[in-house]
Order: C-alpha cells, then sequence, then structure tokens
C-alpha cells in the first residue's frame, strides 16, 4: 500500500505566470508547504487575502516529524477548519511513565482541566496535519478563494526591495519570475530563505541528534508517553516511546552530537538498538527512520522590511516539549491578521513590528524551556547528573521530587505580557486571561467560547452592555454578549470574571486578549483599538 | 516576632553536635559517589521543605564561596 506520503499531492503543473511578458504581481507569496506555510495561506484565504504558495517538493512530509500537537493549535486550526479531523484521526493521551536506569520511578496523569472543547494533547502525524491542510486549501478554492499552491517550484532567487520582493523560481518547464508584495518564508530550519538573503541565525545554545524511528508494531503498548533516562538499551541518554494512529509507535533515541550519522541511520544498527529496547520477542516493522539534528537558536529580528520568517525558518528548538510546530503555528496565527490589515489598508505597516515583539518572546521562552529540559536530560557536569539523578531517585518515592523531573515542558502558549498591543489591565480578574494571553476556552450553552470568537475582533461583554458593532478607525468590531446567569458553567466565570460581576474585554482576531475592563467604556474601548492595531 | 523573610544564619538548632553527628553517620560506610548522591537528596530534600523561594536564593548566596 501507498503511503500518504509517497504520493504528489499537489504536482506541478504550468501557470500562466510562468508565460507572462514580465514578473507578475502577488500579494503574498509564501515560501515552504509545510505546516506553518500551508496554515498561514489558509489563515490569509479565508480573510480575502490572495496568496501563493510554492514549495519545491509536491507532496506531504515523509515520516511522522512533528506528532505532538498541544491545545492552543488545535484551537488555532479549529480556526482554520482542519480541528476536528486532526481530533478525530489523532490519538490522545493523558498517562506517562518516567523510567531510570533498570526501573520505572513514576507515572503521572495530565489530568486536564475540564471545560475546554480540545484535549491538552493529541499525537498525529505531520503529514497528516499537512494533508489536511491541503484539503482545506482545495475547499477554498472551490469556493472562489485566492489561494494556489504551486509544486516543484523552487525559488533559487530572493530581491527584497523596500516595497516589494523579487523572486526568481525554477520548475521541470524552467525558470520564471514573481513578484510580491508580501513574503512569509516557512521554509524550515536550514531556511534556503534565510541564506538568500545573508541572514544570520544566532544565539546557537547547544546541538544534538536524535535517532527516529516509525514502527509498527503487533505488540500492544498502552497509549501512554514512556520517557527513559539513561535506560541499558541507550546508556548516558534519553529515549521516548509514543503512540501514533494506523499502529505506528514513535521512537526517540538521543544519540549526543558527537556520532556518525549515516552509520547509524542503518537498519543494522538500528534494529539492534529497537529490540533492545522493545524486547527481543515484539515484532515490528521500521517504517521511517531519519536522524534530526537540531540547534537551539533563533534569527535575530524575524521581520525583516517585506520578508517576513515564521516557524523553523526563524527559531529552532530541542524536541523536548514538542515545540516545533506548535509554535509555528502560532506564529502564523499571530501574523496573518495583522498581516491582512497591513494589506487592507486598515493598519499601519509597523504593526507587523509586533509579530516581531510577539512572537521572540514565544520563541525565547521556548528556547529557555527546551535548554532546562536539555540541561536535565543531558547533564553538562558531574554535579549536574549527580544532581538529577537525586531527583529521579527521590521520584520513585517522594511526590515533591516529581515536578522537578523535566523531560521537556509540554508547549503551553506565550501571554504577551508587555506586548506593544496590550492596554493597561483595567479589571482585577483572573492572571491567565489577563491582556495579551490567549482567550481560555469555556463551555457555553451552545457550544465552546472559541467558537464563538472566529477571527475577528470581538468585544466580549459578560454581565455588561456595550453596542453590538463598534467602528474604530476602518476595523469593525462586533459585541459577543454573554451573561454567567443564562450560562450553567461556572467556567466562564471562573477565567474571565472572578471576583467582579461584570466585564469587557476586546479580543483580537488571533484570540488574545487586547484589553478588558469591569464595564464599557467608549473612548477607553476605541483607543484598545486603536492600540491593538498599531494605531496608538 | 518570627521572621519568615530572612534566612536564619544564626545558631537555630537545637543540639548542634548531635545533628553533625548524625550527619556524619549518614555518611558512614559511603564511597565518594554515594556521598555525593546522598548530599544532593540531602539538599533537594531540605530545599523542599522551605519551599519559599526567596529563602532558597538567599541560602544559595550564603553558600557560595564567595558571597556578594
Amino acid at each position: 500500500m501507498n503511503k500518504i506520503f509517497e504520493e504528489p499531492m499537489y504536482p506541478y503543473s504550468r501557470h500562466a505566470d510562468q508565460d507572462a511578458a514580465r514578473p507578475v504581481r502577488h500579494k503574498v507569496v509564501v515560501i515552504g508547504a509545510g505546516p506553518v506555510g500551508l496554515a498561514a495561506a489558509v489563515d490569509l484565504a479565508q480573510q480575502g487575502v490572495a496568496v501563493v504558495v510554492l514549495d519545491d517538493n509536491d507532496r506531504v512530509s515523509t515520516g511522522s516529524r512533528a506528532i505532538c500537537f498541544a491545545k492552543r493549535p488545535l484551537e488555532i486550526l479549529d480556526r482554520l477548519g482542519c480541528g476536528q479531523p486532526m481530533v478525530d484521526k489523532g490519538v490522545q493521551w493523558n498517562v506517562g511513565k518516567v523510567f531510570f536506569d533498570e526501573r520505572q520511578v513514576y507515572e503521572f496523569n495530565l489530568l486536564p482541566e475540564d471545560g475546554h472543547k480540545r484535549p491538552a494533547f493529541i499525537n498525529l502525524q505531520q503529514y497528516y496535519l499537512e494533508a489536511q491542510l491541503v484539503e482545506r486549501i482545495r475547499e477554498l478554492q472551490q469556493q472562489g478563494a485566492q489561494i494556489e499552491i504551486r509544486g516543484r517550484n523552487k525559488v533559487t532567487e530572493i530581491d527584497a526591495q523596500p516595497d516589494h520582493v523579487a523572486l526568481e523560481i525554477d520548475t521541470p518547464d524552467g525558470p520564471y519570475g514573481l513578484e510580491a508584495d508580501w513574503l512569509i518564508a516557512c521554509d524550515g530550519a536550514s531556511s534556503p530563505t534565510r541564506r538568500m538573503l545573508g541572514l544570520d541565525f544566532v544565539g546557537r545554545v547547544f546541538e544534538d541528534n536524535f535517532l527516529i524511528a516509525d514502527v509498527v508494531m503487533e505488540a500492544d503498548f498502552p497509549t501512554e508517553r514512556w520517557f527513559w533516562f539513561d535506560p541499558p538499551f541507550n546508556r548516558g541518554q534519553s529515549a521516548l516511546l509514543h503512540k501514533q494512529p494506523d499502529g505506528v509507535w514513535r521512537i526517540d533515541l538521543q544519540l549526543g552530537w558527537d556520532i556518525d550519522k549515516e552509520r547509524e541511520k542503518r537498519p543494522e544498527n538500528v534494529i539492534p538498538r529497537l529490540k533492545a529496547m522493545l524486547g527481543e520477542e515484539v515484532e515490528f516493522q521500521l517504517e521511517w527512520v531519519s536522524i534530526y539534528t537540531f540547534q537551539c537558536r533563533r534569527m535575530e529580528k524575524f521581520r525583516h522590511g517585506r520578508v517576513i520568517f515564521a516557524g523553523d525558518s526563524a527559531h529552532q528548538v530541542s524536541p523536548f516539549g514538542a515545540r516545533g510546530a506548535n509554535s509555528g503555528l502560532q506564529d502564523s496565527d499571530n501574523l496573518c491578521w495583522k498581516l491582512a490589515l497591513v494589506l487592507d489598508g486598515k493598519a499601519p505597516d509597523s504593526l507587523l513590528d509586533s509579530y516581531d515583539a510577539e512572537r521572540i518572546q514565544g520563541a525565547d521562552e521556548n528556547i529557555l524551556n527546551s535548554s532546562r529540559s536539555t540541561d536535565f536530560i543531558t547533564p553538562k557536569s558531574e554535579m549536574s547528573r549527580i544532581l538529577r539523578d537525586a531527583v529521579l531517585d527521590l521520584s520513585e518515592h517522594h511526590p515533591f521530587a516529581r515536578p522537578l523531573v523535566n523531560s521537556g515542558r509540554l508547549s503551553v502558549p506565550c501571554i504577551h505580557d508587555g506586548s506593544p498591543l496590550n492596554s493597561a489591565d483595567a479589571l482585577d480578574g483572573p492572571a491567565r486571561s489577563r491582556p495579551g494571553a490567549p482567550c481560555p476556552d469555556a463551555p457555553l450553552d451552545d457550544g465552546f467560547l472559541l467558537d464563538h470568537l472566529g477571527g475577528e475582533f470581538i468585544l466580549l461583554t459578560i454581565n455588561a452592555d456595550a453596542p453590538d458593532l463598534i467602528q474604530e478607525a476602518g476595523i469593525s468590531v462586533r459585541r459577543l454578549a454573554l451573561s454567567t446567569q443564562a450560562n450553567t458553567h461556572s467556567a466562564l466565570k471562573e477565567r474571565y470574571l472572578g471576583d467582579n460581576a461584570s466585564a469587557v474585554y476586546l479580543i483580537r482576531p488571533d484570540q488574545h486578549v487586547a484589553a478588558r475592563r469591569p464595564s464599557y467604556d467608549d473612548n477607553l474601548i476605541r483607543q484598545a483599538i486603536r492600540r491593538a492595531t498599531g494605531k496608538e | 516576632m518570627e521572621d519568615t523573610d530572612h534566612l536564619i544564619l544564626t545558631p537555630n538548632i537545637d543540639g548542634a553536635d548531635d545533628f553533625y553527628a548524625d550527619l556524619l553517620a549518614a555518611h558512614d560506610g559511603l564511597s565518594k559517589a554515594e556521598s555525593d548522591a546522598l548530599n544532593a537528596r540531602l539538599v533537594l530534600v531540605l530545599a523542599n521543605h522551605i519551599g519559599d523561594r526567596s529563602i532558597l536564593k538567599q541560602a544559595l548566596k550564603a553558600a557560595a564561596r564567595h558571597p556578594q
């Protein structure tokens, strides 16, 4: 049977642009049809922005790659029309086991908070997400959206001008030129765009290699996350076993930084390692093996004039904590509404600088977390190993030590405290929904809160009066009126009111809080709208 | 009134000699590696008991060889 990633999903076909007398200008060109590039394209198309995606390949990525999708990215994918099929297909898990040396030291249950539409995490191969996004693009095309994906279109030259970006593209029919008002580079960790523009990838913190294997197994391991510190089958390193759909198991074996990659990848070297891990008697087939090398670093700036970097092209972290694709989807979520407003003339292009500020904060948080996990998993000194082993030893018998065990802090969204788009917090309300925070979901009588927010500016009023529609400086803000009396669920009150009788929230199209107050104040809300769109 | 904001750096253990003897006894017969591991576990157990991050920071500073 052919795998989904063996079939061309967006095969090359000649485009009229290739026969144009001079390069055709497009509003937005996205380079890279990975999860981040495809999500950005869908987001822009949903907002009525014409977008062209270029990729040097013509199919979804091979092998599972990013497999763990966290709640916030699933909520973003809901907005893009892809959340439900992801959750339907994905594997949900709550139990994790931690092993040290030859024994299990403890097990935990994530016990996710109730009252959210989406689970804390699902496991799903990256190619399913990409296939889902491509399907969504086809659906949008049928609805008349101006969105295209051009396979086997390899960008070979980029000329970034102050008012546009010129591209030279190679295809099976030869080269052609294209221009873009804006270019979004989602071309991965080794980003050719970054290289062509001569931009640095600074702040390298460390480097490591992982043997990553997708294994099809008969064995009936439970749906749990198993993590080993210093196991007998991979001494001095770590290992991870995670379940994916279709009876595929994902195994990550840390190899260290100084290895012979080609040698480690050969089946005769991989199979004995896996047998030692899974047990001699377990029957399995190798579906995909790869050596994943990562560095932990980011670009100094993500926005370079009219070229904007998102996802791995802008920042790279270790795989601990599933912070790659998850943070890339948050980049795209943060960027697209801003770019749409700028293209529409409804916001100054300086609004895009807030993308830099907010997503650099997100990247730094991810790099910090991921560096700490790495320090725990791979101690860098004798004493740091002694302390690490002490934590693991104690965790077997004493619950206090378990929060210190760090096998990756799973991805949670960044709260943009201090963002230039925030208005000062005027509500003594719950900290989790303060300005800069992504809106926590909450069950309502007719579904979930986030489904009611959608992808536009919203004025959420809880037990408070306000106009149903506010127009300010070209921005329309629709009111979502809720009351805690009508709503039988307590989560809305706990997550948005705290001890207050009423509240008014200005919510951005990416569902982050821009401002909040106890009641509606026309002047202050209008000011908050201008601030959230880069006009103050 | 008890001061809970500051690390106690004045004598605070009843029977200091007995405590010190207990500490040494815990290391009796251990190899260097086993003793290092015991010390590490002890630090973690005590740190968790204290809990207060500000006190822990003061303790880290007090224990550093050249406190600033």
